[in-house]
């Protein structure tokens, strides 16, 4: 069940847009794929879809192998990043297409459309078009269209990638909660690793037309497969031949066993975040820690003192230095 | 010269704080095309009009309803109408093909759409009897048909459905497309339902134009038709003969009837461009 994507080559004349990618994704789960642009994660979702034919491999959905059929026959929503809103139709007669494609009846077709209007909280708006709806609005009204057809799988394109960072924010909470009482299995393509995070409960980075790790979003933060997965995926000091998150620098004594001295460069203290930007005496290597503000005697650090640092947390580059941070 | 500072009311009004050149040049710009559509445009067909009532109302009645010129009018609007049918699905299918479409040689199928506007209209006559007159080397004779007429005003109608629909097909967002075909819609599904609806605009101002042009049309019509009175005689023909004949009252009387013709064609576009826009900025 779910969606089975198995040895998918995808090439574009001269561009390698997939080489050889294998995914699971679970039925029912929210599953993100994430990776920098060109990384391949749009074009693998716009073959889950059947908006590209792969060069090779298949997709399996809810165990129907789908490869070679037409996007109108695999039962699948698909969300654009730019709403592809039907422009000369109301919030109404976009979210009921589906339907009216499928031929049901008027009546059924405006109470379903009523209830998909209110789940997406855009009751009072079915008769606006969409160029009278904010850029939330319209990507809810796509989501509602989407789902009218009760689709096996939805797949949704940088569904937040045009809107504002507030609306984004509110917009991920609320597909969320959308995908807790729909339960529908949802693929999310995005290049925001905070995006994947907070709202996929499963993570499939990719880089390069390949993926290179697959887990939940712990995993993939706290044992990152690779130098860039662990760049992509959250902040990082870079040391030579190694490797540690701005969290897990922990300041100490001057000269307390396993410190490191460095010269507090930077102070800057807001909310719940303190941050310190440090340089390591013994070789001037830069780098910052991110402190909690609850955490005890932080609070008498300035600039321009000596601390020690323990690094202890820090991993050793396990792949060439030269696959990393590639953007 | 106006000065901004010597109208405070315009001044704390932010929106109207123009600078002072603009408000200045604008009176004077808007003169200019005043002036310029009168003389070009309005007096000439001002002075048409006058012509055509010179003999009275009588005079103008007993010009347009000759049976002669009935039929010349009636054809001209017939086949115009056809033409116009014949262009919104044959010109929406070439707009198609250039946008969708790519193949060798394509810029030169492009150049070539606006070949028959461009070229002298008699040449096009010219062009068209040497092809598909009495001495056709393809064995295809439609001269002093109907069908010929037909024919001509085809060839110089040509561009204007394709031109407006080309630009506005450009723009369609695809993903629109997909959308559909993902909710089940199929590639004709699609078209008529979501990208037809966002060209019927572009298609009907087009459609317009070819007919206005159509129903007028003169020099590609008057070698292939043979103006046979009360069959191939159109409108245009028939003002050409009155002249002929010294009746240039008789000629502004049916100048008259096609421009009318043309202009009613031209506001109901406009009446429809403005409905199809009417969503889109009913804010």
């Amino acid at each position: 069940m779910g969606i089975t994507v198995s040895r998918v080559s995808k090439r574009f004349a001269d561009f390698v847009a997939l080489d050889d990618v294998s995914v699971d994704v679970p039925d029912g789960s929210l599953t993100a794929l994430l990776g920098p642009s060109g990384s391949g994660k749009s074009t693998l979702l716009r073959i889950i879809a059947g908006l590209e034919t792969p060069d090779r491999g298949s997709v399996v959905i809810s165990g129907r192998d789908v490869t070679g059929l037409a996007p109108q026959q695999r039962d699948v929503g698909f969300v654009f990043q730019h709403y592809a809103a039907f422009k000369h139709m109301t919030v109404r007669d976009n979210v009921g297409f589906g339907l009216r494609i499928r031929k049901m009846p008027k009546t059924e077709i405006r109470k379903r459309v009523d209830d998909l209007l209110a789940l997406v909280q855009l009751d009072g708006f079915a008769d606006r078009y969409p160029d009278q709806l904010s850029g939330g609005q319209r990507q809810r009204m796509a989501l509602a269209r989407a789902l009218a057809v009760e689709p096996r799988v939805l797949l949704l394109d940088e569904p937040f990638g045009a809107l504002d960072a507030r609306v984004r924010e509110e917009l991920r909470d609320w597909l969320r909660r959308l995908h807790q009482q729909v339960h529908v299995t949802t693929v999310l393509v995005t290049h925001d690793q905070e995006e994947a995070m907070e709202v996929a409960s499963r993570i499939v980075v990719m880089n390069h037309a390949q993926v290179v790790q697959i887990g939940t979003p712990a995993e993939i933060y706290d044992q990152p497969a690779s130098d860039f997965v662990m760049g992509f995926v959250g902040r990082v000091n870079r040391l030579p031949g190694a490797y540690i998150r701005p969290h897990e620098v922990r300041i100490c004594e001057p000269g307390e066993p396993g410190c490191a001295e460095a010269e507090v460069e930077r102070f800057l203290a807001f909310g719940p975040e303190i941050r310190v930007e440090l340089r390591l005496r013994e070789n001037g290597q830069r780098l910052w820690a991110q402190l909690s503000a609850t955490e005890q005697g932080m609070p008498d650090l300035t600039e321009g003192m000596v601390v020690g640092v323990d690094l202890s947390r820090a991993r050793r580059v396990d792949e060439p230095a030269a696959a990393g941070g590639a953007r | 010269m106006l000065n901004v500072a010597d109208r405070p009311a315009a001044a704390t009004h932010p929106r109207n704080v123009a600078p002072a050149v603009h408000s200045f040049g604008a009176p004077l710009l808007r003169g200019a095309v005043g002036a310029w559509m009168a003389v070009i445009v309005v007096i000439p067909l001002f002075a048409v009009a006058v012509a055509a009532f010179r003999r009275g109302p009588e005079g103008f009645w007993s010009a347009i309803s000759n049976p002669q010129t009935v039929a010349a009018l009636g054809l001209s609007f017939g086949a115009s109408f056809v033409v116009v049918l014949i262009n919104i699905v044959v010109g929406t299918v070439i707009a198609w093909v250039m946008i969708r479409d790519t193949f060798p040689g394509k810029f030169v199928v492009d150049a070539l759409i606006d070949l028959p506007f461009a070229l002298p209209t008699i040449v096009a006559g010219l062009t068209l009897i040497a092809l598909y007159g009495p001495k056709s080397p393809v064995g295809i004779n439609v001269a002093y048909t109907r069908a010929g007429i037909v024919l001509a005003l085809l060839f110089v109608t040509l561009p204007f459905v394709v031109r407006s629909v080309q630009p506005v097909l450009a723009e369609i967002d695809e993903e629109m497309e997909e959308a559909a075909f993902s909710l089940g819609a199929g590639g004709w599904t699609a078209f008529r339902l979501v990208i037809l609806p966002n060209l019927l605009p572009a298609i009907l101002s087009g459609a317009g134009l070819a007919f206005a042009k159509a129903i007028g049309e003169f020099g590609s019509v008057v070698l292939i038709s043979g103006n046979i009175p009360f069959k191939t005689e159109v409108g245009a023909v028939n003002i050409f003969n009155q002249i002929e004949n010294d009746n240039v009252a008789g000629a502004a009387a049916i100048s008259v009837v096609l421009l009318g013709m043309s202009m009613v064609m031209l506001i109901i576009i406009a009446i429809i461009e403005q409905r199809g826009g009417r969503h889109e900025h009913a804010h």
